[in-house]
């Protein structure tokens, strides 16, 4: 084949899938180590929803962060510069939002958030490209919050990972909580062994534990946690409870408290369809970052019904109209364009040879995010 | 701060240097006789959880797990060794780098194809759960006591192994001069196989040790790897005493210092600040330990004076 032909052959190729592909998703997401089965649900969630809709002219480019800061802001400037995306989506950890977010948006991208939703990109980091599909990062604790405060505990302790989420999570705790703490601390973002807070939690008088520790982190804390002999009441987010958790956790979570705005048994047509045909893809329960993955491929979709993504005006409209079926239910967008949505309280129980949660009550009923008003869109 | 907490604290430390120790042990071996740099090691620490959580799922006894983790890891290491390993003695660091790096993204990736993504179940066994009251009042978990003791009785085994035995006398010598030990009709190459199973073969014990407490997952290995050469470099390289003394000190810098500095900070900044930076600081503090180390004893406390 001579260089010509080659050319000529590489220019059609180009056409034709410049033809078929008119909008590019960048799906930037932690698919190994710790934080795997976080990110994987997003992606599996995100996937059966454009699987469901089934249409043309959509292509999603999938890559692993490997929960690395540095390699979340390499694939993104790949996929903007070398894959022109025209939406980017998917990041788990807020480490990772706060290094890819911004600098996405000042780019001209959309940014649909599946997950991390750091206070900093709530308020004065608003951006007209960005929203958060999933909750602002302090809802799921504040819901803790007020569950600790109804319940009467006087004297939590409270624990988180030093990131920007695990700032998020306490502030966001204390917000609701309001009442005296008996100690306060952060670990480290992937540590294992929990012995040393163990240790401190049980010198420290508390009647109760909050704990936000996500994926990997949550199973070994809840397990040194069960062994320890401490009894005291734990609860969370529904982070530190998620369907993989609690399968390698075990009996040792039964019965605890946790703050979501997803779960299995919300009573909505959408959820019932979702959970079903998570259920039959992939032969596993879904997780709420499953839940948010697949909200947030609705949304888009629904966007893309109404309006072209070149048009950035009229397609932000379409987004914050939220035109789509949420498997929350009541979903709506705050001016800052985060959720403003119902928050439960789940308790986690066994059904059949399954560990899952189950709604036991409302704990802020169309909450929106704390940050509302330093956002000036 | 009470006494209780301190002695629960500094157990937690001893606890954290014993697992370090198996993990550094064979480390320390591989690089001391062989002259190698494994970064595969963590993934041998993988091997052992992943093999004692599938036997512990299939059997339901905790004892069979351990000796699965145990055979699997050090089949493994054999196995690494034999097609792998062999082929870079004779190369630079660099290329058993790159090598071994790839060797971790292999097994990851193999236990990922096996296993799926998502952390697997292995549980303490019914008789080594719960805690027990320690004289002074101390309650503690008695699998954590009970992982103290197994790591000092693989010590005195190791020490009694290398000191007092045929084989041991082998690796010390091969330590020291391989040619000569070849030349006085050692079979050099089954020594390494050797020594590689039996490095292979503590890591994965203590990953499955480790795995019953923690979660067993793809890429647990890497983080313990990291702080295994921390281990290595502060006892000496090639000295069991040495990786001994390093992981326990390590094991205690590490669980004392994420106690003790926060606290400090409080007497002078606001218990916020003094958590965050009290914790950041914390993580350095095994660093800081090792930089000092090495400004004392450039080769390590127990490594050989050149």
């Amino acid at each position: 084949m001579s260089m010509k032909t080659l050319l000529a052959a590489a220019a059609l190729a180009a056409l034709a899938t410049g033809a078929q592909a008119q909008v590019k998703v960048g799906m930037i997401t932690t698919l190994s180590g710790g934080g795997a089965s976080l990110g994987i649900d997003i992606r599996d969630g995100f996937m059966l929803a454009i699987e469901e809709d089934g249409r043309d002219g959509l292509e999603i480019i999938v890559a692993d962060d490997q929960r690395k800061p540095d390699v979340a802001v390499q694939i993104a400037d790949e996929m903007i510069q070398s894959d022109k995306v025209d939406i980017l989506t998917g990041i788990v950890w807020s480490n990772l939002a706060m290094a890819v977010v911004p600098s996405a948006t000042a780019q001209g991208k959309f940014y649909l958030s599946t997950n991390a939703a750091p206070a900093q990109l709530a308020g004065k980091g608003c951006h007209p490209l960005y929203f958060s599909v999933s909750y602002q990062n302090d809802n799921l604790h504040e819901a803790a919050g007020a569950y600790a405060k109804s319940e009467g505990y006087s004297n939590p302790f409270i624990m988180a990972p030093n990131y920007p989420a695990g700032h998020d999570s306490l502030n966001g705790f204390k917000r609701f909580y309001e009442g005296e703490l008996a100690g306060e601390i952060y670990t480290e973002l992937g540590q294992t062994d929990y012995a040393a807070e163990i240790a401190q939690i049980r010198a420290s008088g508390a009647d109760s534990v909050f704990f936000f520790l996500p994926g990997g982190m949550g199973i070994s804390f809840l397990k040194q946690y069960a062994d320890s002999g401490v009894d005291l009441p734990v609860m969370g987010p529904a982070f530190s409870f998620d369907q993989a958790i609690l399968q390698a956790v075990g009996d040792a979570a039964l019965g605890v408290k946790n703050g979501s705005n997803w779960s299995k048994d919300l009573d909505n047509e959408a959820n019932a369809a979702f959970v079903a045909g998570f259920q039959e893809k992939y032969d596993r329960l879904p997780s709420l970052y499953a839940a948010y993955g697949y909200d947030t491929a609705n949304l888009m979709l629904s966007a893309l019904d109404t309006a072209d993504v070149t048009d950035q005006e009229a397609f932000r409209a379409a987004l914050a109209a939220a035109d789509f079926d949420s498997v929350r239910g009541k979903f709506s967008f705050d001016t800052n364009q985060h959720p403003i949505q119902d928050i439960f309280i789940r308790e986690v129980i066994k059904e059949g040879d399954i560990y899952t949660n189950m709604i036991v009550g409302t704990a802020i009923e169309d909450r929106s995010s704390a940050y509302v008003d330093e956002c000036s869109m | 701060m009470s006494p209780i907490l301190i002695a629960e604290q500094v157990l937690n430390g001893l606890q954290f240097g014993v697992m370090l120790f198996l993990m550094a042990a064979g480390l320390t071996l591989i690089f001391g006789v062989m002259g190698l740099i494994n970064l595969a090691h963590g993934s041998l620490y993988m091997v052992g959880a992943f093999a004692a959580a599938a036997v512990a799922g299939a059997t339901g006894s905790f004892l069979l797990a351990l000796v699965a983790a145990l055979a699997a890891a050090a089949l493994a290491g054999a196995l690494v060794e034999l097609v792998v390993i062999r082929r870079l003695y004779n190369r630079d660091h660099l290329d058993q780098v790159l090598a071994t790096f790839a060797l971790i993204l292999i097994f990851s990736e193999g236990t990922r194809w096996l296993f799926g993504s998502f952390p697997l179940y292995l549980d303490i066994p019914a008789w080594l759960s719960g805690p027990v009251t320690l004289p002074g009042g101390i309650q503690y978990p008695l699998y954590r006591l009970a992982l103290i003791v197994l790591g000092l009785l693989v010590a005195v085994g190791l020490w009694l192994l290398i000191s007092r035995t045929r084989i041991g006398i082998q690796i010390r010598a091969g330590e020291n001069d391989r040619e000569m030990i070849a030349a006085l009709g050692v079979d050099i190459s089954k020594l390494y196989t050797l020594v590689f199973a039996l490095g292979a073969g503590l890591a994965g014990l203590a990953g499955a040790l480790v795995g019953a407490i923690q979660s067993v997952q793809v890429g647990m290995g890497e983080p313990v790897l990291i702080l295994a050469f921390v281990v290595i470099v502060i006892g000496g390289i090639g000295s069991i005493k040495g990786a001994l003394i390093g992981a326990v000190l390590v094991g205690l810098t590490d669980t004392l210092g994420g106690i003790f500095l926060p606290e400090l900070f409080k007497l002078f900044a606001d218990p916020a600040t003094a958590t965050a930076t009290g914790s950041a600081f914390a993580s350095m503090a095994i660093y800081i330990l090792m930089a000092a180390v090495l400004v004392w004893r450039p080769t390590g406390l127990f490594g050989a004076r050149t």
